[in-house]
């Protein structure tokens, strides 16, 4: 029971985890209809960034920032350097344009920062906290991970629901030739939007590396089980790709307990089982394809 | 009185199998006399080439011809490449032809099997579940460590070398030969495929899945069979890749391999066989002038070891920027423009 309830909580602090880089993804795919398969090696290389800045004397907290704002930074200028010009064109080329991005930035995080494993410091102690006497399976900074990642969701729920930039955004989504027509600036909601993205996916990668050392592969499987979340939530459905991460969360973790060697294949199992009966994902609203 | 060479030509324009085969006929005769010539790191570079020129050739057809992305067909090369292994080391003087074969029907088996599942997907969908396989299949050679031999992998037997060609005659010439041989009849049977109701039926459903259905075309059913065949290629490719690396580990098969294969088809061109060939001389030059550079300017190995997928990436998204059609597609349209510039010269020449 104990083992049970450890590895549930395990489980939902690593989805919460999945679960930003999933609404990285959808949010991302709701304006643009891409896939940002660089998602992963842009929060590895401003994870770096942060790492570079703590070796330089700053404080945990300002590299906390100045990860944050490259990931802004970084999400905008993808945008409107890269994405853009291709945007019209079949969104196979954007697919690859991204998978070229992800192998270059995988290449070049190692020329800058050097190519040996790096350590990452938690913001707060990952010995299990105490309440009373008795030892909860739950450290400070799980619950700064999942506190993180819950003020962000709140943060952009607010954004789109209550605020004016949020309103143009999804105007712009929904339907872009209205919305320009409106005097909406649609290219400028965008960026704003892979900028946004990129926060999240920065924030994510800072929340993973203290427990998995930093290295430029360090996000792939973070980014292949946020994408899994992201698909089972159905790609349109931001609190789907909620569910979707902490569920893969949860899943992973329970197998990854059984046998640690089948994490990844017990992921590509789920996705494949799940998209055979509902080919779209588990909370989309469209029809299925039918010729 | 000369051969006519025009009318010969046209004979074979209504022949591609007799084509085809000439032209591979000729390719094969050049690296045959070739390889006598140069050193035998060039020949191994040789059967590199015809290794990833398989396996990509193979992709073409799948993503280029049908339309469907594929991130995941290293792992279908480790199928390939495993099968070899495990054959060789349960008997190390098997045929290699009986090898291959082998190797050809266990990766078109899980292509099939794979297929099934994809021929439901589209676009993003497709492509996620494809990376999935990536990464996922070669964790399943750790966690069968008996068998698989987990992380340090399995040695590969070089082909053995016929008594026939004389003792001086080297392993690197052989396996250059064997592999250019197995592109070639690849690239052939590919070509003429192409060709037939097979390669209409597969350009027709990447185009419109309705029209085709309207033209008789069951979509699913093609989009299984492009699966099939570019399996089989990826499992040939990958029997190959084991021969020619002298050892098959799951480190061998990561996801950079299937990025590799999808990037000599992006920069040879969409669709092109001969376009595959393009891309797979790059992805095999590429390191090999990076690493002179490395030396050359002395550069620390962290730079000079990733400088290749720099470059690599740097060109996808270059490519996808200004050349989207890829090296056969730009050689085409300089081949256009300058058949049409010289009949626009003889018009004007006969009308003046």
């Amino acid at each position: 029971m104990h083992t049970l309830l450890v590895l549930t909580v395990e489980g939902l602090v690593q989805g919460s985890i999945y679960a930003a880089v999933a609404l990285a993804l959808v949010l991302i795919w709701r304006a643009t209809k891409v896939i940002n398969f660089a998602q992963g090696a842009m929060a590895m290389f401003t994870t770096y960034v942060a790492w570079l800045a703590i070796q330089h004397g700053l404080s945990y907290w300002a590299a906390f920032g100045i990860a944050l704002i490259c990931g802004f930074a970084l999400g905008a200028v993808v945008e409107r350097v890269l994405v853009r010009p291709v945007e019209t064109a079949s969104p196979f080329n954007v697919v690859i344009l991204t998978l070229g991005l992800y192998l270059f930035l995988e290449a070049i995080a190692p020329m800058i920062f050097g190519g040996s494993v790096r350590s990452f410091p938690p913001a707060f102690a990952i010995t299990g906290l105490e309440l009373g006497k008795v030892q909860v399976p739950l450290s400070g900074f799980d619950l700064f991970t999942f506190g993180c990642v819950a003020g962000a969701l709140l943060l952009l729920t607010l954004l789109f629901k209550r605020t004016n930039l949020g309103l143009r955004m999804r105007a712009s989504a929904f339907s872009p030739e209205v919305s320009r027509l409106l005097g909406i600036r649609v290219g400028r909601m965008l960026t704003t939007g892979w900028a946004l993205a990129a926060g999240l996916g920065a924030l994510a990668g800072v929340l993973i590396a203290p427990t998995s050392l930093l290295q430029p592969t360090y996000m792939d499987e973070a980014f292949i089980f946020g994408f899994t979340g992201a698909i089972l939530g159905g790609l349109e459905s931001p609190w789907g790709s909620v569910v979707g991460g902490l569920a893969i969360g949860v899943v992973l973790t329970f197998v990854g307990y059984l046998s640690p060697d089948l994490e990844t294949f017990a992921g590509l199992i789920i996705l494949t089982a799940i998209l055979m009966l509902r080919p779209r994902g588990l909370f989309s609203r469209q029809r299925e394809r039918r010729v | 009185m000369g051969i006519r060479w025009g009318s010969i030509w046209q004979a074979l324009g209504k022949r591609p199998l007799a084509r085809h085969g000439l032209l591979a006929v000729i390719v094969a005769a050049a690296v045959l006399v070739l390889s006598y010539q140069v050193s035998a790191y060039t020949n191994y570079e040789v059967a590199g080439v015809a290794v990833f020129a398989t396996a990509a050739a193979g992709l073409t057809v799948l993503t280029g011809v049908n339309g469907q992305i594929s991130l995941g067909h290293g792992a279908l090369m480790a199928v390939g490449a495993y099968t070899t292994s495990l054959l060789l080391e349960w008997q190390t003087n098997l045929p290699i032809v009986l090898v291959m074969a082998a190797s050809v029907a266990a990766a078109a088996a899980a292509g099939l099997l794979f297929g099934v599942a994809a021929s439901r997907l589209r676009g993003p969908y497709l492509a996620g579940v494809t990376l999935a396989l990536a990464l996922a299949l070669p964790q399943l050679a750790l966690h069968f460590a008996s068998i698989f031999r987990g992380e340090q992998g399995i040695p590969v037997t070089p082909p053995s070398v016929p008594g026939w060609l004389g003792a001086s005659f080297s392993g690197e010439q052989w396996l250059a030969w064997v592999s250019v041989a197995a592109a070639l009849v690849t690239m052939v049977l590919l070509a003429n495929l192409l060709r037939s109701w097979v390669g209409r039926s597969l350009r027709a459903v990447r185009d419109d899945e309705v029209a085709a259905v309207l033209a008789g075309i069951h979509v699913g059913r093609t989009q299984v069979m492009a699966f099939v065949i570019s399996s089989a290629c990826a499992g040939l490719g990958g029997s190959l890749f084991a021969y020619w690396l002298g050892l098959t580990a799951p480190g061998g098969f990561s996801v950079t391999l299937s990025l590799q294969l999808l990037i000599a088809i992006v920069i040879g061109g969409m669709g092109s066989l001969v376009g595959a060939v393009w891309g797979a001389i790059f992805l095999i030059l590429l390191p090999d002038l990076t690493g002179s550079l490395a030396t050359a300017f002395n550069l620390p190995s962290s730079i000079g070891n990733n400088l290749p997928l720099a470059i690599f990436g740097a060109v996808l998204v270059l490519a996808m920027l200004a050349f989207p059609r890829g090296v056969q597609g730009g050689l085409t349209s300089l081949g256009g423009f300058g058949r049409s510039h010289w009949r626009q010269r003889r018009t004007r020449r006969e009308s003046g």
